[in-house]
């Protein structure tokens, strides 16, 4: 096998890869999170264009940095490429894309379909969530859907996958193989449930948790504590949410404008002391996954680097959380590669080869 | 994961809402579900009082369960318009009710989930404010938050564990009691019938 990588096809990038037991999906993710490799997931600016290149010129800043991207739909409440489209795109390069799926815009039907639709193209991964309300957006006169709610929706795509089944009770054909998300919020009230509500959402059928920004610590071990007791850490990847600030004037912004984000003071005062604000706000990105990454029960984090992607890969890097480990990156395969430089040779190069030369140079 | 628009000082709804046109006549900036609704005062007695209530509706649920044979007699779907006269106005003015038809207000802490402008039936979302408040509607308390608040109360306050089920909206605009009574009243039929059978056997 030439060029060949851990975690692909050998029959080609864009091809799920071979069933192994006790795993659900046929995807990359799975497998890193099941060897007990501390994962790396980050999120995908999506585009506001047609353009299939916007797409692939957004992944590529990750390549070789992270084990999955997130396929955002429509965050915010903002209008983007959808989720589904970014996720065809994405699988068709050999990515591992996790399809957001969001219950703001769409009903029941329309969603099972698109789960159906996305498992069809090679996504392995899919995050269930409810979705920003419509007023947060950029068309606040949009009909708010939420017709499922993130804990109904995982349970739709658990019996599609386990039972063959739509909601209805219709069978399936052949049931998508997927590996569901979900997200969880430790940081907003009602404290003492949320705990309890990521108990429910295994229940519901979570595999893996992605949570909001962490910028408190204790808190979130707290979290976690009461999560190990529960002994939800051996049911569920939980996965922390980490980014770096922009500057403390961004982070101020975010807390009163963001609901559900916390961010506590001394993370601001400490933006606030730095000369280079921006660079402090990474190295405080890379100080927090640090502190995570030894917490019991961590086995990942998820790098939410809004327009700053290009920090994704130094933060990753600095932090050390691969330990080494690489992982999968869109490569051209050796013999391609033979090709591609002879061809690049003969039609570029001016020369003019005989038969009688080569077999010279060929000895 | 809510994404953050990084970038200080301005949403793409804050930029939206500028750009509207002016007008004389501006409307007060709430959901327009906000529009048809008191305040929440009687609402949030209920969830203080959610004990109470819980054991109030395990007695009255009792009574229509009892009242089963009359109901059948009269027929449900002759019932139904009383009833539903009602449960409407008196689940209106308790729990601000939405009749979605099929009530879990005994798994949520009698706060109704359907308030929410999410409708979220299964626990709060990730957007609640640090002062508890939701994040659609900044001066409204959070429907689960109180529900978490009211089922601490509750005798069968872990209910609110359950996953439940998304709603069925053709239930919409029907009566809750009278469901869960014929329910109950096939439930409990079906009980007797397989302890008779399997006495005889």
């Amino acid at each position: 096998m030439i060029g060949r990588q851990p975690d692909e096809n050998p029959a080609g990038i864009h091809l799920p890869l071979d069933p192994l037991p006790g795993h659900t999906s046929r995807g990359r993710l799975e497998r890193v999170l099941r060897r007990g490799e501390f994962a790396v997931t980050t999120e995908l600016n999506p585009p506001d264009s047609a353009d299939p290149e916007d797409v692939y010129n957004r992944a590529r800043i990750f390549d070789g940095w992270v084990d999955a991207i997130n396929a955002v739909d429509a965050s915010g409440a903002n209008c983007h490429m959808s989720s589904v489209g970014i996720c065809a795109l994405l699988t068709r390069m050999g990515y591992a894309p996790i399809m957001q799926i969001a219950c703001r815009d769409r009903n029941r039907i329309a969603i099972q379909g698109d789960v159906l639709g996305g498992a069809a193209m090679g996504v392995a991964n899919m995050l269930c969530l409810t979705g920003d309300g419509v007023q947060a957006g950029d068309q606040p006169g949009a009909k708010p859907v939420f017709d499922l709610d993130c804990m109904s929706l995982l349970e739709t795509c658990r019996v599609m996958r386990d039972n063959g089944k739509f909601l209805s009770g219709r069978k399936l054909t052949t049931p998508p193989q997927l590996f569901l998300g979900a997200a969880i919020n430790p940081f907003a009230p009602p404290i003492d449930f949320r705990p309890y509500r990521l108990g429910k959402k295994i229940a519901a059928g979570a595999q893996f948790v992605q949570s909001q920004y962490c910028f408190d610590v204790p808190m979130f071990r707290t979290y976690m504590q009461k999560v190990r007791d529960l002994g939800y850490t051996e049911k569920c990847f939980i996965l922390c949410g980490v980014g770096p600030l922009a500057s403390a004037k961004t982070a101020k912004w975010i807390r009163s404008n963001v609901p559900g984000i916390h961010i506590p003071d001394q993370i601001v005062k400490r933006l606030e002391g730095a000369q280079d604000q921006k660079k402090e706000g990474k190295q405080l990105c890379i100080d927090i996954i640090n502190e995570v990454k030894e917490i019991p029960g961590v086995s990942g984090v998820h790098v939410m680097a809004y327009r700053q992607e290009e920090y994704v890969a130094e933060i990753v890097d600095e932090s050390g959380v691969l330990k080494g480990r690489r992982p999968w990156k869109r490569e051209i395969r050796r013999d391609d590669q033979l090709v591609a430089d002879r061809l690049d040779h003969i039609l570029h190069d001016d020369l003019t080869e005989t038969q009688v030369d080569m077999v010279k140079t060929a000895h | 994961m809510p994404a953050t628009t990084a970038q200080a000082g301005v949403t793409q709804a804050t930029i939206v809402k500028k750009a509207a046109p002016k007008s004389d006549y501006k409307p007060a900036d709430v959901s327009p579900q906000r529009r048809v609704q008191r305040s929440f005062a009687v609402r949030l007695w209920s969830v203080r009082h959610s004990r109470l209530l819980e054991w109030f509706y395990g007695k009255f649920a009792d009574m229509f369960l009892l009242l089963h044979p009359l109901w059948k007699g009269i027929g449900y779907s002759r019932v139904e318009g009383p009833v539903k006269f009602v449960e409407k106005r008196v689940k209106g003015f308790m729990f601000d009710c939405r009749m979605c038809g099929q009530c879990i207000l005994s798994s949520t802490g009698m706060s109704c989930p359907m308030n929410c402008p999410k409708q979220l039936r299964n626990g709060p979302c990730g957007g609640v404010r640090a002062n508890g408040n939701c994040e659609v509607e900044p001066d409204m308390p959070c429907v689960w938050v109180k529900a978490w608040e009211g089922s601490q109360n509750m005798a069968h306050g872990d209910k609110i564990f359950d996953v439940q089920k998304p709603v069925d909206q053709s239930l919409r605009e029907t009566s809750a009691w009278l469901r869960v009574t014929a329910q109950a009243a096939a439930a409990r039929n079906a009980a007797r019938n397989t302890t008779k059978t399997g006495a005889s056997a």
